[in-house]
């Protein structure tokens, strides 16, 4: 398998996180955009050690990501909760109140 | 020893936490003692500098803890930015939060956000780098949801969207020029870029770290979060977030990333110069049309946030020099300017401008600072943010960059007319029937006012004195 | 590309787009959720396939373990609708979605058929490549870094998930 095909699957996942994150009107769906996109920079880190043969240190940064990623998530959560606790539902389009 | 700047914070930060009283407020006044002298020392350290300090690595230390930092004089100008708002935003924190539980919530998140951007502003390592935004990032999610009030978590989410969205094009970057470099030293990856020019993968990395930074700053087109955030953060959290952690976490990025390419590639330089000069222009015709006192604020630092790019985009030490002054004098005022708006904020009750009006006669150093803040923000002479503007526009022009240097100068103009209307709005003019009662805010926020006013002034008056012996010197890390 | 022998990385490639198109477009967050897990999953298996097993258990007990059982978690502490409700609501919701398996199927043909030549850099191999060596010598900063965020995260979590008192 060439890197370009590890390229087409990260654009792909990257596509799909994208269309989700811009379509959805829910907030967990939001989050689970970012972790699609997520998915697929890791999966990029990992092809990039992989044809690089730099395996060691992409993995290392790739552990790393994992952490961030899931203190992240957890505070998201935590402020879906205190959302709901107003709003009562997750519609994003509610949110749209503080814009102008 | 420059390790201590991030372990010093946090090992105070788990000691007081560790510690068990049974008072809450009592624990609260030893951590706010401990970040006291924290920020102080990190002032003092940079103030006046002792080459033992700097120079030895944490090698000799200890053996068995290997960092990778260092600082340089942009690094240092950080950390003194950073200890000086730190400072500012624990002192303003007393007088503006009253329940006790909330105030050690908020200690307890600006240590660990002080520490992250102290890490950030000395890291070597590109993906080090990721890691401090990332530890900032979540403790600005949490300062902006504090309160846990409707507005403020809508604003806390939107955060979140925008700055993960930025992280994952940021990581994709670093993936694609660790390819190249085989390593995630900032010096191995500024090699791989000077020895493959042209190269597409290495110019895609390049592009997308740029929108990641753009996105983190909060540039025009990619503000969508910036203004919501800032107006519906508790008071002390914008104070905090808008005067500092923006800026380290968005334009500190971009300003390294400046200095790894050395001189920018043409499509790169267009890109910088088009977002600078659009989000000068654009965020300043908004922040005219805002009634909101905080809302025209933030429209007002992505406008200045603009003057920052186009002088890096200048791409000579000169423009740089006024980027890093700017970023300086930008924490300085807009500290201030919100500080201002959480006075009045408090003692009115309001942050709609329209309502306000006469408000110097009741609140005369809030109004007398806000004045000098709002005419350095300007660019009136001899403020500190005249030098800085001058500076950039300075570099523009002899880079050949006639038009962006015009549009800077009429921008000034337009930076005048906003924040005199926000003057003429609420501190001058017939005072309201509502506010006659009004009182000044209490110490912990005058205090800190007049000192940051007293900073712009000594700085622009202060000014020949310091392009000598500090701005020059930072140009020669180009 | 090469359209050499069917590998099995195409296959593993097959289904991790498939299970990610599948998060996205499930009828309930629940299922969404499990979507999710099984996304990480696949891609567990892509990096196991890469040499990167390290990683791989990472992101399988961490990734579709822990952050799974965080979004079931506020997901059902958040679900108001009743399943007629869900329904109506899935059903306009997936004509926004609609478009987005031809948009992936065309992007997938036009990549197959389009040929990029990729300047790829000559390869240096790594001096060291031990991870346990990388991750405990050489990149001490980023574990110092994951324990300030895992701080971080904790006063998060006592902050935003603390009970609401009586407002």
């Amino acid at each position: 398998m060439s890197f370009w095909f590890f390229c087409v699957c990260v654009i792909m996942l990257a596509v799909i996180g994208v269309y989700c994150l811009l379509y959805t009107y829910s907030l967990m769906r939001a989050l689970i955009g970012i972790e699609i996109l997520i998915k697929a920079v890791t999966l990029l880190i990992i092809a990039v050690g992989y044809f690089s043969q730099h395996l060691a240190l992409a993995q290392s940064l790739v552990i790393t990501l994992i952490v961030m990623e899931v203190v992240i998530m957890v505070v998201a959560a935590g402020i879906v909760l205190g959302l709901h606790h107003y709003q009562k539902d997750l519609d994003i389009r509610k949110l749209r109140e503080l814009k102008g | 020893m420059v390790g201590s700047f991030i372990f010093v914070p946090i090992l105070l930060l788990m000691i007081v936490n560790v510690l068990s009283f049974s008072h809450k407020s009592k624990l609260h006044n030893i951590l706010f003692g401990f970040g006291l002298l924290t920020a102080l020392a990190q002032i003092a350290l940079v103030l006046w500098p002792n080459k033992n300090f700097w120079q030895l690595t944490a090698n000799y230390q200890f053996n068995v803890i290997k960092f990778n930092l260092a600082a340089d004089n942009l690094t240092l100008v950080m950390l003194l930015a950073i200890g000086l708002v730190g400072l500012i935003a624990l002192i303003v924190a007393r007088g503006l939060i009253n329940d006790v539980d909330q105030e050690y919530n908020f200690t307890n998140l600006w240590f660990i956000a002080l520490t992250g951007m102290n890490g950030l502003v000395l890291a070597t390592d590109i993906f080090s780098l990721y890691v401090f935004i990332e530890i900032t990032a979540v403790a600005s999610f949490i300062l902006i949801a504090l309160t846990k009030e409707r507005d403020a978590l809508e604003g806390a989410f939107k955060y979140v969207i925008f700055s993960s969205f930025a992280t994952v094009l940021m990581l994709a970057a670093i993936a694609l020029l660790v390819f190249f470099a085989g390593d995630t030293s900032f010096a191995a990856i500024a090699n791989a870029i000077k020895a493959n020019p042209g190269n597409s993968l290495i110019l895609m990395g390049l592009i997308l770290y740029l929108l990641s930074v753009f996105i983190k700053s909060g540039l025009i087109p990619f503000h969508g979060w910036l203004p919501d955030a800032y107006s519906a953060a508790p008071a002390i959290t914008s104070i905090f977030i808008a005067g500092i952690v923006t800026k380290v976490v968005g334009i500190y990025p971009l300003i390294r990333f400046v200095q790894l390419t050395g001189t920018l590639a043409d499509p790169l330089r267009n890109i910088l110069l088009l977002v600078g000069g659009t989000s000068i222009v654009i965020a300043a015709l908004s922040a005219l049309g805002q009634t909101n006192f905080k809302r025209l604020l933030a429209y007002s630092s992505i406008s200045q946030m603009g003057y920052i790019v186009l002088g890096l985009a200048a791409g000579s030490a000169l423009g740089l020099a006024g980027a890093i002054l700017h970023i300086f004098n930008h924490a300085v005022f807009k500290s201030l300017l919100f500080i201002n708006a959480a006075a009045v904020e408090k003692q009115t009750g309001t942050l709609d401008i329209d309502k306000m009006g006469g408000l110097a006669e009741k609140m005369p150093y809030t109004g007398a600072t806000s004045a000098i803040a709002s005419l350095s923000t300007a660019g009136i002479p001899p403020l500190s943010g005249f030098w800085s503007k001058l500076l950039i526009i300075i570099a523009l022009w002899n880079a050949q960059l006639y038009f962006y240097a015009t549009v800077a100068v009429l921008a000034s103009l337009l930076t005048l007319g906003y924040m005199l209307t926000l003057q003429r709005k609420v501190f001058f003019g017939q005072l309201e029937n509502a506010f006659y009662e009004t009182k000044e805010a209490g110490w912990q926020l005058v205090l800190p006012s007049l000192l940051l006013a007293g900073i712009i002034l000594g700085l622009g008056l202060g000014f020949p004195w310091l392009i000598n012996t500090w701005l020059i010197p930072i140009g020669k890390i180009l | 590309m090469r359209l050499g022998n069917l590998e099995i990385e195409i296959i593993i490639a097959l289904f991790l787009v498939l299970t990610a198109l599948w998060t996205v477009m499930a009828r309930s967050l629940l299922r969404a959720a499990i979507g999710l897990a099984l996304t990480s999953a696949m891609l567990t298996v892509m990096m196991y396939k890469l040499n990167a097993p390290l990683a791989a258990v990472f992101e399988l007990s961490v990734c579709s373990g822990l952050i799974s059982v965080i979004f079931i978690t506020t997901i059902s502490l958040t679900q108001p609708l009743t399943w007629a409700e869900i329904y109506e609501h899935e059903r306009e919701r997936l004509s926004r979605f609609r478009p987005l398996p031809f948009i992936i199927l065309l992007l997938g043909l036009f990549f197959w058929l389009v040929k990029v030549d990729l300047a790829l850099p000559t390869v240096v191999a790594e001096k060291v490549t031990d991870v346990r060596v990388v991750l405990w010598s050489l990149r001490q900063l980023d574990l110092v870094g994951q324990i300030i965020c895992l701080l971080a995260g904790a006063f998060g979590v006592t902050i935003l998930f603390k009970a609401w008192r009586g407002k």
